[in-house]
């Protein structure tokens, strides 16, 4: 924490416009020789919520693990307070960014206690193991996240949404500024969705943490992130206001989705109505 | 809230301590040469020199000493071995670390003669580093680096290989195949006490390693990507395991022969008691390992009196029922 920081590398807010910590610029990654995300320049602003969405295998998860330095550009840089993630110290991105993977697995008999205890490791070093504030933190992110009754249970006997619930309660406890979340709706019923996007939500709200993450229910992406970043095949196609990024021209683009997209007078919520596959396009892209 | 388990694995450990101490002291008294509580009192305190007083100071005394080393270190051992593969079944078969020491006590036996522990100890202890090394950069090098599974089949590539080229030594030669067969069984009688002297700063190096192991294993064992998120740097958590694995297996097998089942048990009925937490499983396999070690050493003198059984066959004949009842009683762990 005791680093200075090149103030010059800093992206510059322009007027009105949040400032920018966490930033991808000509990033390119992949797994041996295959390549999945293709030079792709992305700002995050600062205390957002972003919702990356595309197809299978479009990248956003590869980009989510890059910018929480899981995985080593083939080339660009992802950049924290305009410093390349990857030069940095494990111990001190780790205490800026938290990462929840996709479906996340404890060893058998871990309680919620201990899992979301283990949220706090990068604020200890062998020589300053469990303090006080670790415990605070800790019941913080249990009572935030309404696991608290829970703790002393195992997560082997928790529902699949009281269990998602706990992971995030882990992520939090990390006390980071930043949050990536990998699908944190997968495996759950339409109820329990909204249940853990109800809890983004709050968190943004109340603790002004950035979040990003990566979901594939698309109006629930629209309802729940200030901003949608599309994907497809590596590249970033639209991003911005979910209005304007969840567009029937863009859902025939990226999913070859012939659907319409509706705005429910009373919630003001978009509604996405699939009407079929465009087979066309399916055919060009193949 | 976090700590609300402390109490009861506290308590734990302290009467594992006990049941240590109790060992101990039932490993001085009993054996093949039946003596009284007070030779043993005077062999402990006063000895000049009678028989029972040689007895207990050349004989018992270090016997015990090597029982509880052993067992404290492959306990420990064991127990990173399950965490670093993630592999409920993970011993020092597993890791090819047996094969190497016993490749070296047969090369030592076949090429230089050697016939005394004294000689075959070292070569041992220089078989496992070996094994182990091998097994780390076979896993390291393979795709996506060192993971539960390429250590798991690292080791076992390099297991058959060693215990190939074991067996081809022994087959050429007869008389070799006498003095590994001494070996091999797994014993910690008739070793002299300064074996175990120079294994301490082995197993104390081990032992620390091992310490400052515990929070990144708690880390890796929600996955390789939580634990980078938390902050772990993997490469070194895993070397550091890796290391003291090899430390602590290799004096202990290097002195005692190849000694199954004590890591394996120690581990399982430590971690049943403890739950997922390695600060605390680490402690409970170690001293867990020596009261079994020191406990199956005592038995196979009691039941086959006059005569004694190694405790290598003893812990088999204690370890499988133990496992067949942890196999009744739940599904196998998931790490």
């Amino acid at each position: 924490m005791t680093e200075t920081v090149d103030i010059k590398d800093l992206a510059e807010p322009g007027p009105g416009q949040p400032a920018v910590r966490l930033r991808a610029e000509g990033l390119t990654l992949g797994y041996g020789d295959r390549t999945v995300v293709h030079g792709i320049d992305l700002d995050i602003p600062d205390g957002s919520v972003t919702a990356v969405i595309g197809p299978n295998g479009c990248g956003k998860s590869t980009l989510l693990r890059s910018f929480g330095r899981l995985l080593k550009p083939m080339s660009g840089q992802v950049l924290l307070d305009g410093t390349s993630v990857h030069a940095m110290p494990t111990r001190e991105v780790a205490a800026l960014v938290g990462l929840l993977p996709q479906s996340p697995t404890a060893p058998e008999g871990l309680t919620v206690a201990d899992l979301v205890a283990r949220g706090r490791h990068p604020h200890q070093t062998w020589y300053r193991r469990w303090s006080s504030e670790d415990e605070k933190a800790v019941e913080r992110a249990l009572r935030r996240t309404g696991t608290y009754e829970l703790a002393e249970r195992t997560l082997d006997e928790l529902s699949g949404g009281q269990r998602q619930r706990a992971w995030i309660a882990m992520a939090l406890a990390q006390d980071t500024e930043m949050l990536l979340l990998d699908e944190p709706t997968t495996h759950l019923d339409l109820a329990h969705q909204i249940d853990v996007l109800e809890l983004v939500g709050e968190l943004h709200r109340e603790t002004g943490r950035t979040i990003v993450m990566v979901l594939h229910e698309l109006a629930l992406a629209a309802r729940y992130a200030e901003r949608l970043v599309a994907m497809k095949d590596g590249r970033i196609v639209a991003q911005g206001a979910p209005e304007d990024v969840l567009t029937e021209d863009l859902l025939r683009e990226v999913f070859g989705l012939r659907a319409r997209v509706r705005r429910d007078e009373e919630s003001g919520s978009l509604l996405v109505i699939p009407l079929g596959r465009d087979r066309d396009r399916l055919e060009a892209t193949v | 809230m976090a700590l609300s388990h402390a109490r009861r694995h506290w308590l734990g450990l302290l009467v594992l301590s006990a049941t240590l101490v109790v060992a101990i002291l039932l490993s001085i008294v009993f054996g093949t040469k039946s003596l009284s509580l007070q030779q043993v009192w005077h062999g402990l305190w006063s000895a000049t020199g009678t028989e029972g007083d040689i007895i207990i100071r050349s004989l018992r005394l270090p016997r015990t000493a090597l029982a509880v080393v052993a067992g404290c270190a492959l306990g420990v051992a064991g127990a990173l071995m399950q965490g670093h593969t993630r592999n409920p079944i993970a011993d020092p078969v597993l890791l090819g670390v047996s094969a190497g020491a016993g490749m070296f006590v047969a090369g030592a036996i076949f090429f230089l003669g050697v016939t005394t522990l004294y000689g075959y100890v070292w070569f041992g202890f220089a078989g496992a580093l070996l094994a182990s090394t091998a097994v780390y950069l076979v896993g390291t090098y393979a795709r996506g680096g060192a993971t539960p599974v390429t250590l798991a089949l690292g080791g076992a590539a390099i297991h058959a290989l060693f215990t190939a080229l074991t067996a081809g030594m022994l087959v050429l030669d007869e008389q070799a195949l006498d003095t590994y067969r001494f070996w091999t069984v797994g014993s910690v009688a008739g070793r002299p006490a300064d074996i175990t002297l120079q294994m301490l700063p082995f197993v104390a190096v081990g032992l620390l390693l091992a310490a400052a192991n515990a929070r990144g294993l708690n880390a890796l064992s929600l996955g390789e990507d939580i634990a980078r998120a938390l902050g772990v740097r993997i490469a070194l958590t895993r070397l550091t395991g890796m290391a003291a694995i090899t430390l602590l297996t290799g004096v202990a097998v290097a002195a005692c022969g190849p000694i199954g089942f004590v890591g394996l048990m120690a581990t399982h009925i430590g971690r049943a008691y403890t739950g997922p937490d390695y600060r605390w499983v680490l402690v409970y396999a170690g001293l867990l390992g020596a009261v079994l070690m020191v406990g199956a050493d005592v038995l196979g003198r009691v039941v086959a009196k006059p005569g004694e059984l190694p405790v290598g066959i003893m812990l088999a004949f204690i370890g499988a029922p133990v496992f067949i009842y942890l196999v009744r009683r739940r599904k196998p762990v998931r790490l």
